[in-house]
């Protein structure tokens, strides 16, 4: 059996929404070098919308995936949504990670969820 | 192209092995310990791998002791070594930072049992000090263990001078020499060496088969009880098969030694060189005393379980030092030791060369690499901060 979901390898392969915003509503980084992760996510929201997501991932497989698979799952969504996206959605959407990789899931999470945090602040 | 460059993991048994192995399965079925016919035979062919493998090291047959592998050789002569040393009252042991953590583990276990360890470092060239060595023996210091070649950046310890000062001062010393046999001249008596560890599947044969070098007089404590196989050191049925298999690869690797070495150290440079175009990298370990086999680089922005993965799809198998290529927090115990903090770590690769390589196979490694490096980093907010300015390159 392969390490890595089919999912999984699509969205390390072929990441979705790569890249930066320049003028983004809201930027969050988490993780650190030292542990292996770092994911830096930021966000374009209009009208409590968020219209487009960019994401930059420092880490393996699977954080990659993770990042990816999360900016797909809040684009398009309202803020309030977005909040609510749990690592477990993000593992499910990627059919599932290997046990000892669910902190990417978690990662990705706190990734969406710091970048909010900072257009909250911002606003 | 494929490209198996994964041999300090394990190598793919040569044909010689295999038909060995079959040919034992086949054909001598026997209990090495039953006194009819079908058993003799068995037990013939196991001594005369015994004295095929003690011959090659320039040991004598009854210093051999079968094993299943490495990991089981070194923790058998490690706590046999703490039992006499015990008995004497000596109870400090001297290795390094960065042995394979059969050998590691191992003295954290007599670390728990009141034993003193001191790890010597190994410092950024990933080679031990033989002065540093010597200053670290002390009048209570039972055994020295020291890897002849590292796992992950192929250096080459001194062991000569080691096995010397150790005869010298009257200490036991073991060598976890399972990335050495097979791959360099080794003679138990003209370098000291009391000990000595060795597995098959690292010179292309069986999976489940190691030996244990043993000089003459060393008394060893039993891992596991239960027979008289062994000398009554190792309890267990042999396993016949694996270890006439062993035997021959053993003696097909050493045959074609002079011939590997020239052709890998050959190829070996031309990575070492084409890699080091790559901007913000470096060689992990001495470049010199290196086994020829080996090449291992940390870039700079990049994680390395992604870098394995993409250089996979390329037919290219490989290993990094990475956490996450191995459920662990953090990365490389080796890497680390040498002085490469966790953010350069991490971004490691470890090629370990099969001895058909070529130059095309090279050229096409240093391509693919180049390729995967650009592309993780064209996306990694590490690298981004490095290219602003924002963090400062370790790697220059």
């Amino acid at each position: 059996m392969a390490l890595y979901s089919e999912k999984v390898m699509d969205h390390f392969i072929n990441p979705r929404n790569v890249g930066i915003i320049e003028d983004a509503d809201g930027v969050g980084e988490v993780g650190n070098a030292k542990c292996g992760d770092i994911m830096k996510m930021y966000l374009k929201i209009d009208d409590n919308v968020i219209t487009d997501v960019k994401f930059e991932t420092f880490g393996c497989a699977s954080a990659i995936a993770s990042s990816s698979m999360a900016t797909e799952l809040i684009k398009g969504k309202p803020v309030s949504e977005a909040m609510e996206l749990t690592n477990k959605a993000v593992a499910e959407a990627l059919d599932g990670l290997p046990d000892y990789k669910m902190h990417c899931s978690v990662l990705a999470e706190e990734a969406i969820r710091s970048a909010l945090e900072d257009y909250n602040s911002k606003k | 192209m494929k490209i198996y460059a994964d041999n300090a993991a394990t190598t793919r048994m040569s044909k010689t092995a295999i038909d060995t192995m079959v040919d034992c399965m086949n054909n001598l079925f026997g209990n090495p310990s039953s006194l009819y016919k079908i058993g003799q035979e068995a037990k013939e062919r196991l001594e005369s791998a015994r004295e095929e493998i003690a011959k090659i090291i320039n040991a004598e047959p009854r210093e051999i002791i079968f094993t299943s592998g490495g990991s089981e050789a070194d923790n058998q002569a490690i706590l046999s070594a703490a039992n006499i040393g015990k008995k004497k009252g000596k109870m400090h042991i001297v290795s390094t930072a960065f042995e394979h953590h059969a050998v590691l583990h191992t003295l954290k276990k007599l670390e728990n049992l009141g034993f003193e360890i001191t790890l010597l470092p190994v410092h950024n060239n990933g080679v031990a000090d033989v002065k540093e060595l010597e200053a670290a023996i002390r009048d209570d210091t039972c055994l020295v263990t020291v890897m002849t070649v590292n796992n992950e950046i192929g250096t080459i310890q001194p062991i000569s001078e080691i096995g010397a000062i150790c005869k010298e001062r009257g200490v036991l010393f073991h060598t976890d020499a399972v990335q050495a046999v097979g791959h360099l001249p080794i003679d138990v008596k003209a370098q000291n060496i009391d000990m000595l560890s060795a597995s098959a599947h690292k010179f292309h044969g069986p999976k489940g088969a190691g030996f244990l070098y043993v000089r003459k007089g060393i008394i060893l404590s039993n891992l596991i009880e239960g027979g008289a196989q062994e000398r009554g050191k190792r309890a267990g049925t042999e396993n016949v098969a694996g270890i006439a298999a062993m035997a021959a690869a053993l003696k097909e690797s050493v045959s074609n030694m002079e011939r590997d070495k020239a052709n890998l150290t050959k190829v070996r440079d031309y990575l070492i060189k084409g890699l080091s175009e790559i901007p913000h990298s470096a060689l992990n370990g001495d470049a010199e005393k290196r086994i020829y086999s080996n090449v291992n680089f940390s870039f700079e922005g990049i994680e390395g379980e992604s870098l394995l993965i993409l250089l996979d799809m390329k037919g290219i198998s490989a290993s990094s030092g990475s956490a996450c290529t191995s459920g662990a927090l953090d990365p490389s115990h080796v890497l680390l030791s040498i002085g490469r903090i966790h953010d350069v770590a991490h971004g490691s690769l470890r090629l370990s060369l099969e001895e058909n390589a070529t130059i095309e196979q090279a050229d096409y490694i240093i391509e693919s690499v180049k390729e995967v490096v650009a592309h993780l980093r064209s996306f990694s907010p590490v690298w981004r901060d490095l290219m602003s300015g924002k963090k400062e390159f370790i790697l220059k």
